[in-house]
């Protein structure tokens, strides 16, 4: 198993720069996911991880040994594409360990890893059954295990493996690949523009955009910690809502003015001029109450089984809110609205970086 | 607008049965949803009510009337689909205008700007109208698909994923919108999605299809806590439902007849009395935490707080909610149907 550590890596194509200097250490063991939307670098950065793209500049080491100019081959890594090709014709068996044979090892080693594989995927009751007749998870299974059936690989990197799936199969297979995880311990670097996936597997989430790193830490930490106002923005659904502030923001105050009324707010070193502040506020961190005073009307509720979703007009814009399904709502009425202080984010609109806020920061709950 | 219904319908491709005897009644005004995987029969009804198949047997009705036999044209229904198809060479004004200015409906040219106009502000398009088609974004190109079925207020819309395209947050957005302006103009829309978080969000009803068969027709909340069949129950929630022999540790007693128990994830409570388990996994998802756990040789998933002190590979406690589990008999039908 291995640690694969970035330094300054770079890569351009042409005029564009696919991935900006970026550096940062993948531990070894963890399952790590590089979420970001389309042409953020993601993929590029696991290319050249993988020894399918050479970096402009920069040092890759893979358990400190500099593999940056190694061809792919030699760098003991399994690359994963979408997981759902088999070939239909051959049995489970002969599917999980066609990597095997293609790589002409001893007919005893390729049974011996493949049924190994197949007892940890638990389709090994199906191993001599052909693929046409399994339910769609065994299939899933069986390309799963053909995949990380190879030998002696220190990390496998994975490029979108689910994206082909329905929704239904992609959390069940979202599961299986970290149960598996946490089963054989090897160090996963996984690529997904989807926020869910990541949230449900990773260790530590890194969110790139524009080529650039923004934020590497835990999913909790993320998501409740967000770096800036894009993170903030792109993980969580429904997405956060952002209010402009109004006033201005002092070091130490305790509230902000907001669509005509004064939100509390958590304790902030930072200051900002009037209008520079925005305000974060997740759905399930806005709770409908007689007593609030930013009021509006609702535009919409929307019946989501373990809860609904109220969209409400106010005069900071119109906001998401997540309210158990037992809340008695109609579309038309006029709601309060307050806010869950110690969760609030701050941001500055001019650089969209979150503001430190309070003490209670990180440490709380961590 | 219009009543539409189908009465036992039957089409096969081959040997395969793609909606099996099929008896559906659409009201006037109603948002329908139709969910279910692929292969389901969903996009087959579809097309049948649209008049692009023909059924085998059965017939189809709109307004009253017998339509089974007419072309599509004649049917009066407008269709949107996956993929939006707008005239690439044509404004956008000119792409909504286009049903409007068909030969036999001779609109004058002010009532059809006016439509127009009405439409692209309600789906907030109105500042694109001189627009190219292919210089807008997939999302406003979805919207003036869209738009180009709701100017023409046809006894019926179809719509086929319509959404399903776009990027989430677009289809938030849109989601919202959509059943909005169904409601202001009353539109009867069937909707066909693999999307239960759609299906539960825009119907008045939802219509469960499995294998070509419907399995319920019911408001969103009704199917949810009182599915008809586990297929049903299996279809709407996430994580989803847990299912369980009904002689389960931890169930109360159950019902004559019953096989399986199904308990939704929000409805297991841990960390207080209850069955021993273990955790196996935790996914942080943000606004809430799922407990992937071992009881036995059964796994449960729990759905949690997001801060809840639960850490994969500790013991927990994990007990039902009173009055949670729904009971299904051996053909994994509800028990009690009747006396929800």
């Amino acid at each position: 198993m291995a640690e694969i550590r970035l330094e300054n890596l770079h890569k351009r194509f042409g005029e564009f720069t696919a991935v900006r200097e970026s550096s940062f250490t993948i531990r070894n063991g963890e399952f790590f996911v590089m979420l970001g939307p389309s042409g953020c670098g993601k993929t590029t950065t696991l290319r050249m991880i993988a020894g399918l793209e050479l970096p402009t500049s920069g040092r890759i080491l893979l358990d400190g040994e500099d593999v940056t100019w190694k061809r792919g081959a030699e760098r003991d890594i399994a690359f994963v594409f979408q997981l759902f090709a088999l070939y239909p014709h051959m049995s489970v068996r002969r599917n999980i360990s066609f990597p095997l044979r293609l790589a002409g090892l001893p007919r005893a080693e390729v049974r011996a890893r493949t049924e190994a594989v197949a007892r940890m995927l638990r389709i090994d009751h199906l191993l001599d059954r052909g693929v046409g007749g399994l339910a769609a998870g065994d299939r899933q299974r069986v390309a799963l295990g053909r995949a990380i059936v190879r030998p002696s690989a220190k990390a496998f990197l994975m490029d979108e493996p689910l994206g082909a799936l329905d929704a239904e199969f992609r959390e069940v297979m979202t599961e299986e690949l970290r149960l598996l995880h946490n089963r054989i311990g090897a160090t996963t670097v996984y690529v997904t523009h989807d926020q869910v996936e990541a949230m449900a597997m990773a260790d530590r989430i890194c969110v790139m955009n524009h080529a650039e790193v923004l934020q590497i830490g835990s999913p909790s930490q993320i998501y409740d910690h967000p770096a800036t106002r894009f993170v903030a923005g792109f993980i969580g659904a429904p997405a956060m809502n952002f209010l402009a502030a109004e006033g201005a923001l002092s070091p130490g105050a305790r509230t902000l003015a907001v669509g005509g009324t004064e939100v509390a707010i958590p304790e902030t070193r930072g200051a900002l001029a009037p209008g520079a502040a925005i305000l974060g506020a997740r759905p399930e961190h806005i709770r409908l109450s007689d007593t609030g005073t930013l009021r509006g009307q609702v535009f919409g509720v929307e019946y989501m089984g373990a809860r609904q979703l109220v969209t409400v007009d106010t005069a900071a814009g119109r906001l998401r809110v997540r309210a158990p399904n037992t809340a008695r709502v109609a579309e038309g009425e006029t709601v309060g609205l307050d806010f869950v202080t110690a969760r609030l984010s701050l941001f500055d609109a001019a650089t969209d970086r979150a503001l430190p806020c309070g003490p209670e920061a990180g440490g709380a709950h961590g | 607008m219009a009543e539409a219904r189908l009465d036992r319908v039957t089409k096969r491709f081959g040997a395969t049965e793609a909606v099996a005897d099929l008896s559906l009644t659409m009201a006037d005004g109603e948002f329908l949803v139709l969910l279910g995987p692929t292969g389901a029969g969903k996009t087959t009804t579809l097309r049948l009510i649209a008049g692009l198949d023909l059924p085998d047997q059965g017939r189809i009705l709109i307004g009253g009337m017998d339509v089974t036999a007419l072309p599509p044209a004649a049917r009066d229904v407008a269709v949107v689909f996956q993929q939006y198809s707008l005239y690439p060479h044509l404004s956008v004004y000119d792409n909504l205008a286009f049903p409007l200015r068909a030969p036999g409906r001779r609109m004058p040219p002010e009532a059809i700007r006016k439509r127009v106009t009405e439409i692209a502000e309600m789906l907030r398009i109105g500042h694109k109208l001189k627009n190219r088609s292919t210089e807008l974004s997939g999302g406003e190109m979805q919207r003036v698909a869209i738009g180009r079925a709701l100017v023409r207020a046809p006894n019926l819309f179809l719509m086929d994923e319509p959404l399903s395209s776009l990027d989430a947050k677009l289809r938030e957005d849109l989601r919202l919108e959509l059943k909005r302006i169904q409601r202001e103009l009353g539109a009867t829309i069937v909707y066909v999605t693999h999307d239960q978080v759609e299906a539960m969000t825009l119907a008045d009803r939802i219509g469960i299809l499995d294998r070509g068969r419907l399995v319920q027709l019911d408001a969103p909340r009704a199917v949810y806590q009182r599915p008809a069949t586990i297929h049903a129950a299996q279809r709407l929630g996430s994580p989803q439902i847990n299912l369980m022999p009904s002689g389960a540790p931890g169930l109360p007693a159950p019902p004559p007849g019953a096989v399986t128990a199904g308990v939704r994830p929000e409805d297991l409570v841990l960390n207080g009395a209850g069955v021993a388990a273990q955790v196996l996994a935790v996914e942080h998802l943000g606004a809430e935490t799922v407990a992937l756990l071992e009881t036995g040789n059964l796994r449960l998933r729990a759905l949690v707080d997001a801060h809840s002190p639960v850490a994969p590979g500790t013991p927990t406690q994990v007990a039902i909610r009173a009055g949670a589990p729904v009971w299904f008999d051996a053909a994994g039908a509800l028990i009690g149907a009747e006396g929800a």
